[in-house]
């Protein structure tokens, strides 16, 4: 099996983090510069406080919408035990976009489960990979709603240059995507998810 | 204009650039989506219906399609059972207007209560079958199943699965164009059935397989690639898993691609089985291409010891989805072909979150089963749940699903188990608003005429919450967008015969215990409408907060309702403003009121 010729991206968090979103604009940009695109996600009773997981590819020649183990250039991790939990996806020198919030699930409160976001994150850093750490409560605050992560995270995509798709890019994919009301908003999410990936 | 379309959606424009003029369905995770999108994207002219359940829906298409009218009814695969009646008799009537029976399987299952494959469902049923593997070629299927259809005066099945209608490709569109008018019905002996027809329509539908197998063996979709030493059979989501396992090794093999699994192609089939050494069968759900290849090989008298390996073999798993990755392990296993890529395992990482789907916070769902739970108390009681998002009361710390089997039988096994137990047991059966309708009502005559003793919990949230939001019969609008007169659910339930009639607020605690602790305290078919919608559709109030100095750490929220917002810090309790609504719920149990 080989798939050189397709770039992987796949995104992994919890039910309403927006990950489908992302998926979109990603798969828009790609087919804005004239790129075929394929996407595949978790839809229906998964949604409900579970775990999601979108796959985004690009390239010329896709079969599968869905990505196989080992191959993903970028794991784009929304929560860092659900990235974590995807690592069999990433290719050997892949990179991981992670946000550094933790989403306590409800067995964990319960105590049926035991849970911590951080060692999740440490164990993630700790595999050799290029590692980028988004800290969204800073990018929530400065664009005023948390419903910004995901386009934060896209942008944090973009800077890596992992998937060959530039912050203009997705710029243009937001014009496509997002209603005109949000947009400055989400622009300038955009900037500081691909800041963050730029500082490191 | 190149769109990225959702596998679903590439079938709703497919269909509509087909000229579909008549589209109905029931909401079912994968299928969905079909209809939302003919709904938004109808060029005029299009009438489209969310019915009140998959049979209404096969019936109103069937009638269409009568009239000479291209029709097209949606479902997922549970809905099929529901909706086989109809479907299986209008075979054997036939259509004039090509109609496409469009089916969703969910292999996993992912949300479903079957693995069941509507490929062997086709088979029994005599019903032509097309299979979609992608959205693209989806797009290109509904159309060639339109043209079929109408060719042949047959009802066609459509089939497509979870990885295909939820993926999305970027396809070209036409423009679409209002559907022409259709002929008209015309009055015919041939749309009434009668035993003698009946006989004369099996004839028909069975002798007309071997003519029907022979196009299809001509039919583009289904294709023969390569021509290496093993042969690889598959069909759906499988051939794109195949061809991502043997790039660039291609010259090893040759691949089968089954489009049109019934009739099953089988000149094309033999064409393949000559030509190689070897068969490896990769598909989801049952073994369909894999028994028919064998039943080939089989008529040509061949040594089959592990000619054909699959699921018959142990080869490939019997249920569950396939992937690239495991397609590439079999292949290597079998065949020495190197087809596998290394990955990495979560192994050695630390404790990983555990996320089963839970009711989101403020759910109003929570808040009748925490009712119901409060005022049943050391009772004996059994709890007949249903399908929806309150399947989801089951979860600790709510516990309170005792059973789940199909749409509308909580209401019905309800009664079995009363009748059965005839003890001081309280019998519940919980049902939602679009189920209610979809399949409740029957259930509830029956317990009304044949004297149930069940206590019957309707928690209307006044939407289809679980698959979308879609709209049904109680909320006063249709998917052609009219305003009309809602459907009372307290007024269909009075004009059934109930005598006990609550409705209250679940997000009021008090009220709906005593509501519940009174209906216990009666005989007979009693329901409770617990109404109050969806957080999904209302905008939230203020979240709730914790007084730190007040909570003494008792945990009784957190442990009691499951609520995802609650979680706990530094041996208090804590509310996540992100995902608070507002409910008060907890604030209704907090013994020292730190909540508010």
């Amino acid at each position: 099996m080989s798939t050189s010729e397709v770039k992987n991206c796949l995104l992994c968090g919890v039910g309403g983090q927006g990950t489908v979103l992302a998926s979109r604009i990603i798969a828009a940009a790609a087919m804005a510069k004239g790129l075929h695109a394929k996407t595949a996600e978790t839809i229906g009773m998964a949604q409900r406080g579970g775990s999601v997981v979108s796959h985004v590819r690009i390239g010329e020649e896709i079969a599968s919408p869905m990505i196989p183990y080992g191959t993903a250039d970028v794991i784009i991790g929304f929560e860092p035990g659900e990235a974590a939990a995807n690592i069999k996806y990433l290719k050997e020198d892949g990179v991981m976009i992670l946000s550094s919030r933790q989403v306590k699930p409800v067995t964990a409160s319960l105590g049926q489960s035991a849970y911590d976001g951080d060692d999740c994150l440490e164990w993630l850093k700790s595999k050799g990979s290029r590692c980028i750490v988004v800290d969204p409560e800073e990018i929530i605050e400065a664009c005023g709603s948390p419903k910004v992560l995901n386009v934060a995270m896209a942008g944090a995509l973009a800077a890596t240059g992992a998937m060959d798709l530039s912050v203009e890019d997705m710029e243009e994919a937001l014009k496509i995507r997002m209603k005109p009301a949000l947009l400055e908003m989400n622009k300038k999410a955009l900037h500081m998810g691909a800041q963050c990936a730029a500082e490191r | 204009m190149k769109e990225l379309l959702m596998g679903n959606e590439a079938v709703a424009m497919g269909a509509l650039a087909a000229g579909v003029q008549v589209v109905s369905g029931y909401p079912g995770t994968p299928s969905s989506e079909v209809l939302e999108t003919i709904a938004k994207r109808n060029p005029g002219g299009v009438y489209v219906e969310w019915s009140v359940n998959e049979k209404a829906g096969a019936e109103v298409a069937a009638g269409a399609a009568y009239a000479g009218a291209r029709s097209l009814v949606t479902m997922k695969q549970m809905g099929l059972n529901v909706a086989s009646d109809p479907v299986m008799c209008v075979n054997y009537i036939g259509v004039k207007g090509g109609m496409v029976v469009y089916v969703c399987d969910d292999p996993g299952p992912i949300s479903s209560q079957t693995e069941q494959d509507t490929r062997n469902f086709a088979k029994y049923a005599h019903i032509p079958c097309f299979d979609c593997d992608s959205p693209e070629q989806a797009f290109q299927a509904v159309q060639d199943a339109f043209a079929f259809s109408e060719a042949h005066g047959t009802p066609v099945i459509l089939r497509s699965t979870t990885r295909v209608c939820h993926a999305c490709a970027d396809i070209d569109v036409p423009e679409i164009k209002s559907p022409a008018a259709p002929e008209g019905f015309k009055k015919d002996p041939r749309w009434v059935i009668f035993p003698k027809l009946a006989y004369e329509a099996k004839l028909r539908v069975a002798g007309r397989e071997p003519s029907l197998a022979e196009e299809f063996s001509e039919y583009e979709g289904n294709s023969i690639e390569g021509n290496g030493p093993v042969g690889i059979a598959c069909g759906g989501i499988s051939y794109a898993y195949v061809k991502e396992a043997i790039r660039g090794q291609e010259e090893q093999f040759t691949v089968l691609k089954i489009a049109t699994p019934y009739p099953f192609p089988a000149d094309l089939a033999r064409q393949f089985l000559l030509g190689v050494d070897k068969v490896i069968c990769f598909e989801e759900l049952d073994p369909y291409i894999e028994d028919a290849l064998i039943y080939e090989y089989g008529s040509l008298s061949l040594d089959i010891d592990h000619f054909i390996e699959g699921k018959r073999t142990d080869a490939v798993r019997l249920g569950g989805e396939l992937s690239a990755t495991e397609v590439g392990e079999v292949i290597e296993n079998l065949t020495g072909v190197e087809t596998t890529i290394p990955f990495r395992e979560a192994d050695d990482a630390p404790a990983l979150p555990v996320r089963p789907p839970v009711l989101c916070a403020g759910c109003p769902h929570r808040g009748s089963f925490y009712a119901v739970k409060k005022a049943v108390g050391k009772r004996p009681a059994i709890y007949s749940g249903d399908i929806g998002c309150y399947t989801l009361g089951n979860a600790a710390p709510l516990d309170m699903v005792d059973t789940c089997l199909c749409m509308g039988a909580g209401i019905t096994l309800a009664q079995g188990l009363d009748h059965a137990i005839g003890d001081d047991t309280v019998c519940f059966a919980f049902v939602g608003d679009s189920t209610f309708f979809a399949s409740g009502i029957t259930g509830t005559v029956n317990a009304v005429y044949n004297q149930s003793n069940i206590i019957l919990c309707v928690l209307d949230n006044s939407t289809t919450a679980m698959t979308g939001h879609q709209p049904h019969p109680g909320m006063g609008v249709t998917m052609m967008g009219e305003r009309v007169e809602p459907v009372d659910i307290g007024k269909v339930l009075e004009g059934i015969g109930v005598k006990s009639i609550r409705t209250v607020d679940p997000q009021n605690l008090e009220e709906s215990v005593k509501a519940v602790q009174d209906a216990i305290e009666e005989k007979g078919v009693r329901a409770i409408i617990f109404k109050s919608p969806c957080i999904a559709l209302v905008k939230p109030d203020d979240p709730k907060r914790v007084d730190a100095d007040t909570c003494i750490g008792c945990m009784q929220c957190v442990n009691e309702i499951g609520c995802p917002a609650l979680i706990t810090k530094d041996g208090k309790a804590l509310i996540d403003k992100s995902l608070c609504t507002g409910c008060g719920l907890c604030a209704q149990i907090c013994p020292v009121e730190a909540i508010g």
